[in-house]
């Protein structure tokens, strides 16, 4: 599989290596891959952990038999009917978010370019709360709002950002601005809502994985799917966007259509995961930060975020449903604390080494 | 044409007290049930037994009362927070301080059972402060120092994590929660003249202050180092207007629940019209504060069919635009 | 006072008779609504360093970025082997025309090597990421500018001076016949402006490439350029070699700067020497 002259091997940078399959050439840093794999093979791992535990343990063996279909009724009932969709729902929606987020942020060329901070999730909580509030909820109105509001808060955000060309910069503020309006807008629907009805609305928009059955998993796997794969198509492109949009020009890439792409696809993205599981917020921030670290590498790495923000939800949904029994957290207030707590020790590092 | 700087000053701050004056009158007639400025002057005045009194006494000059003093109190601390951190995007709820203070009374409720209003006066303002240093302490690190963007995002982190909390702490029972989404929202309905007139001190105190601190501020704008060449005692500055936007925030929000955006557009308009001169300034931004939160908490009254929209989410509804068209209008620096 | 214009009868054609391969023709460039440059007509001529001058708001940069394919002409056509580049692919133009802009950010961390390989995307598709000539041209490209030695290192660790070179080698790594330079000498000091010109000029000469370059520094324009062109108000008040370019009346009358012009000891181009203003006396009237 590896075979390119000596020359080109010995000179791609940092010491790359040149892989070739077919007609098709590519660099692998080493240890982007290996840390690839290794996020890999954790996520598929603790989803087994997430799977077997809980008030009921169900131990390696049983799982298999439940994976196998040999199990007993009441094991399959725990792992295939409540566990299961879950916990698999948790990694799609963490999928999802970790790809919008590096999508984000790779156009925002800012650490904080996240669809959570600058207001698209929010907007996509709009849509979804006028679903559960006033169209009598349930899984695909709220679905469809969710989408609606995350587009058209997107398209808004973007116009108002526009002025000859869309300055990340600007689009931060604004989206921070449009976010402060929406959830203005989002406590204004709550308010005026019966207080049962409030409430459970207010459950969602923390973000939350409980009771997240089949059906959704079911829907949002090919949307996550075909981001994803949209996203990696766009990698090639987001590489040039870490340079100004002049220089990204002269080398032949069309900075304008690449930034308008990315924020579509990760709207997709973001949107699905809000309608899934509401607006958890920071794992979008969060995830894409953690796989830079991790792979080396210097820009954003659409799988290894993807991956990231998998394992970052299902670690998080495992600890708001077991360590604080015998209440059940929503997963959105443990990654609100605790990627605050981080977003904060980013922030203060990055100024502190003099970026921005 | 008023040429001195100074009869203009005059002007215009005739100008704001007559709106203001309008403002409240308004803001005692209007209503579900419309009165006449005759009606108002008599529920004012005349027999206290009477509906017009009332409503009046009873339900809108409260509130009122209560939207002046929270709107001059925001007006203020904004146009300080503005020139203490040479940063025109900065108000407090965006920089956390409203948060901090909400995210302190609600934790105060739900952890220890502090339903005392005036206990919960204390906490507002240990929360605001200790958000307002932490945002800044962030914001200050490294060379460049806390640029306008840096506070605000700053701010909006901070604000998330204190919301996470905070629901997370309100959701868990439902009378708790019911409380809770009333007073989260802002209003200056319902909130106690009592309360207020405990708070009154603390607000008082920090409208001197601010009022002390801006011939300081006006050496501050020019930068640490000029500042310090004409003799300016920049920590005290400093701290002087910190407390300021604390006090005013903090005792703000412990009364009427956090309300953003007031303290953001009000000093810009402000100073579109009389000029950056801090003395003049920052009582113009009060006395302007007050009519504005006044008009919103008037507007909500109207605008909500049949129900009436907090004065809080007004401030948001309509500030938050303001934010996006001064983003939009300025020329930023790179972050 | 008369205009310079030493260009020779047919727009298409540059020095040494080739045909000048980037045209702009009759242009009218702007940002929002007001035209900074109107009807403005350059052939680039080939294998030259053409360097344009000016005072601040001439147009210069807005020129260059015209042609360099950033800014949409509102009228006339900039044209590259003849196609008008706003037509071609981004790529296309992007393998015959590179650009050294002015703005320079680099992704945090990024080594030298990887971030003149940058350099090579106009040559990759998305099945062919990499390939030997990638290799040969990055390695070419760190020999000419001297960074050889500097390829492991994280960029962000280098001088000014370094960081410059750099770019320039990047810019190099993408193999363009015609290279536009945005104040490439901006924030450098003297020696690494000298330093910097001087590769150009190898460039040119050595390697046979047309560079155009924006340089606000008027004595090194006139020691390196081979084509000068004296902007003002947003149209060429002159253009053709520094000798015959360059007299006191046209500096006086783009840069408001009374001054002699003398030979440059060394190089024998043309020396811009301000005349040294005498003080006004307290009375207004003049001292000698």
């Amino acid at each position: 599989m590896v075979n390119a002259p000596a020359a080109a091997r010995r000179s791609a940078p940092d010491g790359a290596r040149v892989v070739r399959i077919g007609p098709w050439t590519f660099l692998l840093h080493r240890r982007a891959a290996i840390a690839t794999a290794a996020l890999l093979l954790a996520a598929g791992v603790l989803i087994l952990v997430a799977l077997g535990a809980g008030t009921n343990p169900i131990s390696p063996d049983r799982l298999l038999a439940v994976l196998s279909g040999h199990a007993t009724p009441a094991d399959a009932l725990i792992v295939g009917t409540l566990r299961m969709p879950r916990v698999l729902a948790g990694a799609l929606v963490g999928l999802a978010l970790g790809a919008a987020g590096a999508l984000f942020q790779s156009v925002t060329r800012n650490p904080l370019g996240s669809p959570d901070v600058i207001g698209f999730d929010t907007g996509a909580s709009t849509g979804a709360l006028i679903a559960m509030l006033f169209l009598g909820g349930g899984v695909v109105p709220t679905a469809v709002g969710a989408v609606l509001g995350g587009a058209v808060t997107a398209v808004a955000i973007l116009l108002l950002a526009s002025r000859r060309g869309i300055a990340p910069l600007r689009l931060v503020l604004v989206g921070i601005g449009g976010g402060a309006f929406l959830v203005a807008l989002n406590w204004w629907l709550i308010v005026r809502a019966n207080v049962t009805d409030a409430q459970s609305a207010s459950v969602w928009l923390v973000g939350n994985l409980a009771g997240r059955d089949w059906s959704r998993v079911g829907s949002l796997a090919p949307v996550v799917l075909a981001g994803l794969v949209l996203a990696l198509l766009l990698s090639r492109g987001l590489g040039l966007s870490a340079f100004d949009d002049d220089r990204a020009a002269s080398l032949g890439g069309r900075p304008g259509l690449t930034r308008i792409a990315a924020i579509a696809v990760g709207v997709l993205l973001a949107s699905s995961a809000v309608a899934t599981a509401g607006p958890v917020a920071f794992v979008a921030l969060a995830a894409p930060q953690i796989a830079r670290r991790l792979t080396g590498a210097t820009g954003t790495n659409v799988l290894a975020s993807a991956l990231t923000g998998a394992l970052l939800l299902v670690a998080t949904d495992l600890a708001a449903r077991e360590a604080f029994q015998p209440r059940q957290l929503p997963v959105g207030v443990l990654t609100g604390l605790v990627g605050g707590g981080y977003l904060a020790w980013l922030l203060g590092r990055e100024w502190r080494k003099g970026r921005g | 044409m008023i040429r001195s700087a100074a009869g203009r000053t005059t002007a215009i701050a005739v100008a704001f007290a007559i709106v203001l004056a309008l403002a409240i009158v308004a803001s005692l007639a209007i209503g579900r049930q419309p009165l006449t400025p005759a009606e108002v002057l008599a529920g004012l005045v005349g027999d206290p037994s009477g509906s017009a009194a009332d409503i009046v006494r009873g339900l809108r000059l409260p509130r009122t009362v209560v939207a002046l003093a929270i709107g001059a109190a925001l007006g203020g601390a904004g146009a300080v927070a503005q020139a203490l951190t040479r940063n025109p995007l900065a108000d407090p709820g965006l920089l956390g301080v409203n948060a901090g203070a909400a995210a302190a009374v609600v934790g105060g409720f739900a952890v220890l059972g502090i339903a005392d209003r005036f206990a919960q006066l204390w906490l507002a303002l240990a929360g605001a402060a200790i958000a307002a240093v932490a945002v800044y302490a962030l914001g200050q690190g490294g060379r460049a120092g806390a640029s306008p963007a840096r506070l605000a995002l700053a701010g909006a982190a901070l604000t998330a994590v204190l919301t996470a909390g905070i629901s997370a702490l309100a959701l868990s029972d439902q009378s708790d929660y019911d409380q809770y989404r009333f007073w989260i929202v802002g209003s200056v309905v319902n909130r106690g003249l009592d309360v207020l007139a405990a708070a009154a001190p603390f607000l008082a105190l920090g409208g001197l202050l601010a009022v002390v601190a801006a011939p300081g501020l006006n050496a501050l704008a020019l930068g640490e180092d000029r500042g310090r060449s004409v003799g300016l005692r920049v920590g005290r500055t400093r701290v002087v207007s910190a407390l300021a936007v604390t006090l005013l925030a903090g005792g703000a929000t412990a009364v009427a629940g956090p309300i953003g955006f007031v303290g953001l557009a009000v000093p810009h308009l402000v100073r579109l019209l009389v000029g950056p001169d801090q003395r003049r300034a920052i009582p113009l931004s009060m006395l302007l504060g007050a009519a504005l939160l006044v008009v919103a908490d008037t507007i909500g009254r109207v605008l909500g069919d049949g129900r009436e929209i907090e004065a809080g989410l007004m401030t948001a509804l309509l500030g938050a635009p303001v934010f996006i068209a001064l983003v939009r209008r300025r020329r930023l620096v790179a972050l | 006072m008369t205009v310079i214009d030493e260009r020779p009868a047919g727009v298409e054609s540059g020095t040494a008779g080739d045909p000048a391969r980037l045209v702009a023709d009759a242009v009218r460039l702007g940002y929002d609504e007001r035209p900074i440059v109107d009807g403005l007509t350059l052939a680039v001529p080939p294998r030259s360093f053409t360097v344009i001058v000016g005072a601040n708001g001439s147009g210069k940069s807005t020129l260059l970025r015209g042609l360099a394919r950033l800014l949409r002409p509102r009228a006339g056509t900039v044209r590259l082997d003849g196609a008008d580049l706003q037509a071609s692919s981004p790529k296309a133009v992007a393998r015959t025309l590179g650009l050294l802009p002015q703005a320079q950010s680099a992704p945090e961390g990024i080594t030298v090597a990887d971030l003149v390989a940058r350099g090579r995307y106009p040559h990759q598709t998305l099945l062919r990421q990499w390939s030997a000539a990638d290799a040969r041209a990055v390695r070419i490209a760190l020999e000419r500018t001297g960074t050889t030695e500097l390829a492991e290192q994280p960029f962000d660790a280098l001088s000014g001076g370094q960081r410059q070179r750099v770019w320039l080698a990047m810019a190099l790594a993408q193999e363009t016949e015609i290279l536009l330079l945005d104040e490439p000498t901006t924030y450098l000091d003297i020696a690494h402006q000298v330093e910097v010109l001087e590769l150009c000029s190898r460039l040119r000469a050595e390697h046979g490439h047309t560079l155009v370059a924006v340089l606000h520094d008027l004595n090194l324009a006139a020691r390196y350029a081979t084509h000068l062109v004296a902007m003002a108000e947003g149209a060429i008040v002159a253009e053709g070699a520094p000798e015959t370019v360059l007299t006191p009346e046209l500096v006086e009358r783009v840069f408001g700067l009374p001054c002699r012009i003398i030979p440059d000891p060394e190089t024998g181009t043309p020396l811009v020497v301000p005349r040294r203003t005498p003080h006004p006396t307290q009375e207004g009237a003049i001292a000698p």
